[in-house]
């Protein structure tokens, strides 16, 4: 089976910032695929590049076969959850939902309405629909978002930390969320995560970036590279424990305290 | 040093200069323990060695660490050697936490810029909004053209809401300072006017500057602090709150959804609100003339009418529609380049009013040039 997104050759950055050189990886199709790293190190970044809101400094990005996106223009191929959630302030939730429906279907209202309330029950927001996004709490505008995200049944979502600053309860209900979206509907999940917890229990496979190399540090399933990994910036990160200082690999940069 | 929880002992241990620490050192002796430690290693000369002995320390904290090492670093770059020996395993972890086992390199120098790096910068940002600012003319004109064969795609539920909001609400401030300027023109008009016995052309004054040229420039710079500041501050929070990305990913382009329904809004909204403006300019100076030059009301009004042709009320109108081209466009240009959080709203909102005001004077001074120089 081909990859849904197939990356090649990737160069992130801006002027002279380089954040990522030359990355290469693949997606596969209903996998649940985690890009991870620690703070700072561009995943989100990586993620605006992989929707197409940022241009690469070279390399190629092919969805389904296609390089580039529509964004902007034309009915959205894929769904996006921001880390704030993104909902448009202005709107209730509901018609958040129903944005899209209007625009980019021929749906007649009562339909749009109920395609509305399914979701929005889906995400356990159901009481949720005549509220503004400023009524609703961190995880419920998230749980929203990624309503918001799936409602023009696209093949493939992105979200951008969904766990991020959730309590361990609502963080678990997301992750079974994603889960129950990825087997039920066969959804491919591309997130940005670095809540260890959530990846292993959602994750199929992952890449971890790694600001100091610029690169791609580890592929493969998480739950492998915590227990095999040689790399030891690998198993700190996997392992919660602090990252090898820089004087202890044979090329230590200099610090200046 | 009985009033210390710590002390400092320097000693020679095989020959090596040691710094031994001996107690505890917490952030509230901070001051005390820097001033302790520098006074020790003042006198260590390139070449030379001081190694801290920390064996003997019951407790440190973050701070202290971090002045220790800075110590320590100091050392370093004057080319003597030191280094924390004798830790025990949670000493360490501090240590080892505020990067007080690792290589020191040189400070970095701050260098300040000089004056022809600063003109340079300068220039280069100015070039980078000129880029930023045709890309957006060209990416509004693009959108309009596939507006126009595509009209589905376009946000017209927002067109009336938007003119009501820029239209209606305006009203009442743009015929409050309508009148006053009427009626301030019609004063300062008619001191001079009433010397030469000629106070009826107070009203022809009136009449033909209200509306040729401070109805329609007075209303647009109501509306640019009113709507073009509302425009640039909730396009840039959306920008800033990653709305406008949102829009984006779900196919809705920030043009089509939001820049052009507020700039058709504008168009159609401002010409009304200046015809509106004409008439209550002229009023203004009506209760002037009637009040203060002894004129009659029917007197002043065919004055007025004999005075103002139909083309000067046309020719304020052309020139407010392209007001309301310009403070639309500015605005949700400033808006969309909006970056860098709540300051960054507040300053492309201010950049935005500023960028607007002198848009209209030029608009303006540039028409003036043009009816003059075709006889209108």
């Amino acid at each position: 089976m081909s990859p849904l997104i197939k990356v090649s050759g990737l160069t992130l950055g801006w002027d002279q910032t380089v954040l990522l050189q030359d990355a290469s990886f693949e997606v596969q199709r209903g996998s649940i695929f985690v890009i991870l790293g620690g703070s700072g190190c561009g995943k989100s970044t990586m993620l605006r590049y992989l929707i197409g809101l940022e241009q690469p400094m070279s390399g190629t990005i092919v969805i389904e076969g296609v390089t580039g996106t529509n964004l902007g223009f034309g009915r959205p191929e894929f769904g996006v959850m921001f880390q704030s959630g993104a909902l448009l302030g202005s709107m209730t939730v509901g018609a958040n939902l129903a944005l899209q429906l209007t625009e980019w279907t021929r749906l007649p209202a009562e339909a749009i309405d109920a395609i509305v309330r399914a979701k929005l029950r889906l995400v356990g927001l159901q009481d949720a629909e005549d509220k503004l996004p400023s009524e609703l709490s961190g995880g419920m505008k998230k749980r929203a978002a990624i309503a918001r995200a799936m409602v023009l049944e696209p093949s493939l979502i992105f979200l951008d930390e969904p766990s991020a600053g959730l309590d361990p309860v609502s963080s678990f209900e997301l992750d079974e969320l994603i889960l129950s979206l990825n087997q039920g509907l066969g959804l491919t999940v591309v997130l940005v995560s670095h809540e260890l917890q959530s990846i292993f229990s959602i994750a199929d496979s992952c890449i971890m970036l790694d600001k100091e190399s610029k690169s791609i540090i580890a592929r493969g399933d998480p739950r492998e590279l915590r227990d095999a990994s040689s790399d030891p910036r690998v198993s700190a990160f996997f392992n919660r424990r602090a990252a090898p200082l820089p004087a202890a690999r044979p090329s230590a940069p200099e610090v200046n305290p | 040093m009985p009033d210390r929880p710590y002390a400092l002992n320097r000693l020679e241990r095989a020959g090596t200069p040691v710094l031994e620490l001996t107690g505890k050192l917490t952030f509230a002796e901070a001051a005390q323990l820097w001033a302790d430690v520098s006074a020790s290693v003042v006198g260590v000369r390139q070449g030379e060695r001081l190694d801290f002995d920390v064996s003997k320390l019951e407790e440190v904290d973050g701070g202290s660490m971090a002045l220790l090492v800075a110590s320590r670093a100091d050392l370093h770059r004057r080319g003597a050697q030191s280094e924390f020996i004798g830790a025990g395993e949670q000493v360490q972890k501090i240590i080892h936490l505020y990067r007080g086992d690792v290589r020191v390199g040189p400070r970095k120098q701050r260098r300040p810029l000089g004056l022809l790096e600063e003109v340079g910068d300068a220039t280069m940002a100015l070039l980078e909004e000129v880029k930023q600012v045709f890309g957006f003319f060209g990416q509004a004109l693009f959108s309009a053209f596939y507006v126009l064969g595509n009209p589905r795609s376009a946000n017209w539920s927002e067109v009336a809401p938007t003119m009501e909001k820029t239209g209606a609400d305006a009203v009442p401030i743009v015929l409050l300072i309508n009148f006053l300027i009427g009626l301030v023109m019609a004063f300062q008009g008619a001191v001079q006017l009433k010397q030469f016995g000629a106070n009826i052309y107070v009203a022809d004054l009136v009449g033909l500057s209200i509306t040729r040229e401070l109805g329609p420039l007075m209303t647009a710079i109501i509306v640019s602090g009113r709507s073009g500041a509302a425009f640039a501050a909730e396009i840039g929070s959306m920008k800033v709150s990653e709305e406008i990305d949102a829009l984006r990913t779900m196919g809705f382009g920030a043009m089509r959804f939001l820049v052009l329904p507020r700039t058709l809004a504008l168009v159609l909204v401002l010409p009304l609100l200046t015809l509106l403006g004409d008439a209550v300019g002229i009023v203004g100076g009506l209760v002037v003339g009637v009040l203060n030059l002894d004129l009659t009301i029917t007197g002043y009004l065919q004055e007025s009418f004999k005075a103002i042709e139909l083309w000067d009320i046309f020719s304020g109108v052309v020139k407010s529609v392209l007001f309301a081209l310009v403070i639309a466009l500015v605005a949700c240009q400033q808006g969309l380049a909006t970056t860098g959080g709540a300051e960054g709203v507040g300053r492309r909102t201010t950049s935005s009013v500023v960028s607007i005001l002198f848009c209209l004077i030029l608009v303006d001074a540039c028409f003036t040039v043009f009816f003059h120089w075709v006889g209108a």
